[in-house]
């Protein structure tokens, strides 16, 4: 499968104008709010039209604004979550998570929907109408509703952006599942770095209707491409490795990093052997050029500057090569220049926090 | 007085009022909705025009209304000789022209009623049908019907109520000929122009009464059912 989408379209003031592919896996269209990531997905759903440009679906044209095609929204088989659940209020769970079912041709009905009704946890809903429901189990519905249309692509806009924290960390793992066990693109549109660094493979930087960068997860969150100031505050690095041992007692895990560095994270219910994802903010890494001693931080990791770029607000961004593994540092321009800090200089990364997602 | 017993006659008025009426609130209920889509999300020329020809039979003297109706519907007049030359439909002086007077009166209410729940329709819920795969019709039968449900049932209950009272039209229209057009309003004034009639107009009222409270009562209970479901988000 693969999307591409190439569109403009002005909106009063406003001017959408970009490009991008979306392969298998999870794409994020991630930028801050206002920056065209809504226009662009209703625009692939069919929600509206844009005034010149392309979108294709694995060789399925869908808009072509030269040749005048436009394929309406009900019959593109795009399933779409709105950032509010948008549930049908005089039906039940069950009618809502069928009603995509009614329209879907029978050789592309969901094989499964108990497995995806088990998948969102939402069995014990099915009775109960949707005012009846919390913030999070809507949204979990609206999720099933959307996937049990049989979708041959998920367009996700903004979901936990009308959820307050618990509520976003009770459905991020039923997102994290979708992604890897049900197999259906996805294009996740969020303006939150975590979410986006959690969820998403690769990542379509949009600003001010256009699309700044594409590229692989732990690339585009990195640090200086972020466009706002608060997306850089937000920055840090993306990992990925596999679980090497488990101290239940201490409730830390040790992960060994693809480049072969060990890092001592605090976790649980991870089993050895278990493929992770680590993000460490940049904010939380400290460099020194002689080893510490005598601190709390577990993680102290050995390697080289690779490039040290400045990061606006006194601020600079570092990038630590540690053992081929990247990690990026956010530091005060100040210290950078106390410390002499320039690219090949041998220096050790005190990792304050790493979480695992 | 032996009030409690009808005669025959008043039966009959009695009968057919509710006849005239239910028909009139059944025939204007499919032109009911659309009129109220076309007003509620239409965009076109002479929208405003249309609107106003919705709701003149609100604001002009019935009595004009139904000589207006005894003009284009007559059987010289312009439909209404087209009616009987193609159809063999005749609407003058028949029931069905006191049923057409009471529908064309009612017509403003019930749309007013229908438009105002069409523009209280959430229709990002619509947007959201849409991406399950439901085209415009099934969209409008599963979610947007269901949802202005109570908006149609205030708006019949509008209508029906306004042809069980509707009298200048009608008479107007299809004169006061008892058993054929004389409802139960006709047929009240009539007991009025006669001496001795008062007996029987009071009788006719009573009737009216307990007709118009049981209607509302049902329509209240009915609103109030379909309510507890739809607007509970």
């Amino acid at each position: 499968m693969s999307l591409v989408v190439d569109v403009r379209q002005r909106l009063g003031t406003f001017a959408l104008d970009a490009a991008f592919t979306a392969e298998g896996g999870v794409t994020a269209l991630f930028g801050r709010s206002g920056s065209g990531k809504t226009s662009l997905v209703r625009i692939v759903a069919g929600l509206a039209r844009p005034d010149e440009g392309r979108v294709v679906l694995s060789g399925d044209v869908l808009v072509d604004t030269a040749r005048g095609v436009f394929v309406p929204a009900h019959r593109r088989r795009f399933g779409y979550v709105f950032q509010e659940a948008r549930l049908f209020p005089h039906m039940t769970v069950r009618q809502n998570l069928d009603y995509g079912r009614w329209f879907a041709p029978k050789g592309a009905r969901a094989e499964n929907p108990a497995c995806i009704v088990d998948l969102l946890g939402i069995g014990d809903l099915l009775k109960r109408r949707p005012a009846n429901l919390s913030g999070g189990e809507k949204q979990r519905v609206a999720i099933g509703r959307a996937l049990l249309s049989a979708p041959r692509l998920l367009l996700m806009d903004e979901p936990l952006a009308a959820l307050d924290e618990d509520r976003k960390a009770e459905i991020l793992p039923y997102l994290e599942r979708l992604r890897d066990e049900v197999g259906i693109p996805i294009v996740y549109v969020s303006h939150s770095v975590a979410e986006v660094a959690r969820i998403a493979d690769r990542v379509v930087l949009m600003n001010a209707g256009r699309v700044e960068t594409v590229g692989p997860a732990s690339e585009v969150l990195g640090g200086p491409r972020l466009v706002s100031a608060a997306e850089r505050r937000e920055a840090g690095s993306v990992l990925s490795g596999r679980v090497e041992a488990c101290d239940a007692a201490h409730g830390l895990a040790t992960i060994r990093l693809q480049g072969g560095l060990p890092l001592v994270v605090p976790a649980a219910g991870v089993s050895a052997g278990e493929a992770v994802r680590l993000r460490i903010p940049a904010r939380d890494v400290m460099v020194a050029t002689v080893r510490p001693e005598g601190l709390s931080a577990l993680n102290i990791l050995e390697g080289t500057v690779e490039a040290v770029e400045p990061d606006g607000e006194g601020m600079t961004s570092l990038v630590l090569s540690c053992r081929g593994d990247r990690i990026r540092a956010r530091i005060t321009a100040f210290s950078a220049g106390r410390l002499g800090l320039a690219p090949g200089l041998p220096v050790y990364a005190v990792v304050k926090t790493v979480a695992l997602e | 007085m032996d009030w409690p017993t009808l005669s025959d006659e008043e039966w009959t008025a009695i009968r057919l009022s509710l006849r005239v009426s239910t028909v009139a609130m059944l025939a204007s209920l499919p032109p009911g909705i659309l009129v109220a889509l076309a007003l509620a999300r239409g965009r076109f020329w002479g929208k405003s025009l249309l609107n106003g020809l919705v709701h003149l039979p609100l604001v002009l003297p019935p009595v004009v209304t139904g000589f207006i109706l005894l003009v284009l519907f007559g059987r010289r007049g312009p439909i209404g000789a087209f009616l009987s030359d193609w159809f063999g439909i005749v609407l003058s002086f028949r029931w069905t022209g006191a049923a057409l007077a009471c529908a064309v009166m009612g017509f403003p209410l019930m749309v007013r009623s229908i438009r105002l729940s069409i523009e209280a329709v959430d229709r990002k819920l619509e947007e959201a049908a849409g991406t399950l795969g439901a085209g415009p019709v099934p969209v409008f039968a599963t979610v947007t019907l269901p949802l202005i449900l109570p908006g149609v049932l205030a708006g019949m209950i509008l209508s029906f109520a306004k042809a069980m009272g509707e009298f200048g039209a009608t008479i107007t229209f299809v004169s006061n000929i008892p058993g054929e057009t004389q409802t139960l309003s006709a047929a009240i004034y009539t007991f009025t122009q006669v001496p001795g009639g008062d007996a029987g107009a009071m009788r006719l009222t009573l009737v009216a009464i307990a007709i118009s409270m049981a209607a509302l009562v049902a329509s209240e209970m009915l609103a109030q059912r379909i309510g507890r479901k739809v607007h509970l988000e």
